[in-house]
């Protein structure tokens, strides 16, 4: 029983590595952009990847040909939105940061749709709300990223036409 | 610019400057992912033993007041002298 455990346990970990050495570099661009910061120094997005590498290693026996990626993109995504309203409600990126001009829930969008392309029904099923809300959101940050500088002087609340 | 350009321009922006993955990245996370294995498995091994007691306690009351004995009547007196 222990020898099996033993073994189990190397085998999890070999993978393990294996699966951060390719996954990790991409993952933590999705975190950095998640958080706003900017790519050298950017210690929230290194915890937020930390904790949900961390939970995809402790369910890595039970993931049953479930993608790993999948998973801890799932719960990277999560954690940050649950963060967002739990600790860092008045939370301002420092500059540096491609997307400090928007907010959390227009980065989480936008990062999941066109960075990691998640589809529009899969991103409004993980954040539970409706996808036109998501294709809305996600139109908005497009605009904010593409023209900063005449949003800079206007609040957030940007009208876009869909094309 | 229709939809398709837009999107491929913000991806532009969104690939900018990869950051550099720390390399103690994967062992914090094997750490911290390992000690809530452990912790689940040390919440299982004590959900184990509460059940384990449980079924002991209620095996020796039982064993000791018998409730599936019917208990002798209180109302109605002991039939004598037929």
């Amino acid at each position: 029983m222990r020898e099996r455990n033993v073994a189990q346990a190397s085998r999890r970990d070999r993978e393990f590595e294996a699966f951060v050495a390719g996954a990790a570099g991409r993952l933590l661009q999705t975190a950095t952009l998640l958080t706003a910061e900017p790519p050298d120094d950017n210690p929230r997005a290194r915890r937020l990847l930390t904790h949900a590498l961390a939970h995809t290693y402790a369910v890595w026996d039970g993931l049953r040909g479930e993608d790993p990626y999948d998973r801890t993109r799932r719960e990277l995504a999560l954690r940050f939105e649950r963060g967002v309203w739990h600790h860092h409600g008045f939370y301002r990126p420092p500059p540096g940061g491609v997307l400090r001009a928007l907010g959390p829930q227009e980065r989480l969008v936008l990062v999941l749709r066109l960075y990691e392309g998640v589809a529009e029904e899969q991103t409004a099923a993980l954040l539970g709300m409706p996808a036109e809300r998501v294709r809305a959101i996600c139109l908005r940050a497009m605009a904010t990223v593409l023209h900063p500088r005449r949003e800079k002087s206007v609040p957030p609340v940007v009208e876009v036409a869909p094309s | 610019m229709n939809l398709r350009e837009r999107e491929a321009a913000v991806r532009r922006i969104l690939d900018r400057r990869p950051p550099v993955v720390p390399p103690e990245l994967c062992a914090d996370a094997v750490r911290r992912g390992g000690r809530m294995l452990r912790r689940r498995a040390a919440a299982r091994h004590v959900m184990w033993l509460v059940l384990l007691a449980a079924v002991v306690a209620f095996a020796v009351w039982a064993s000791t007041t018998h409730p599936w004995v019917e208990p002798p009547s209180t109302t109605t007196p002991p039939v004598t002298g037929w």
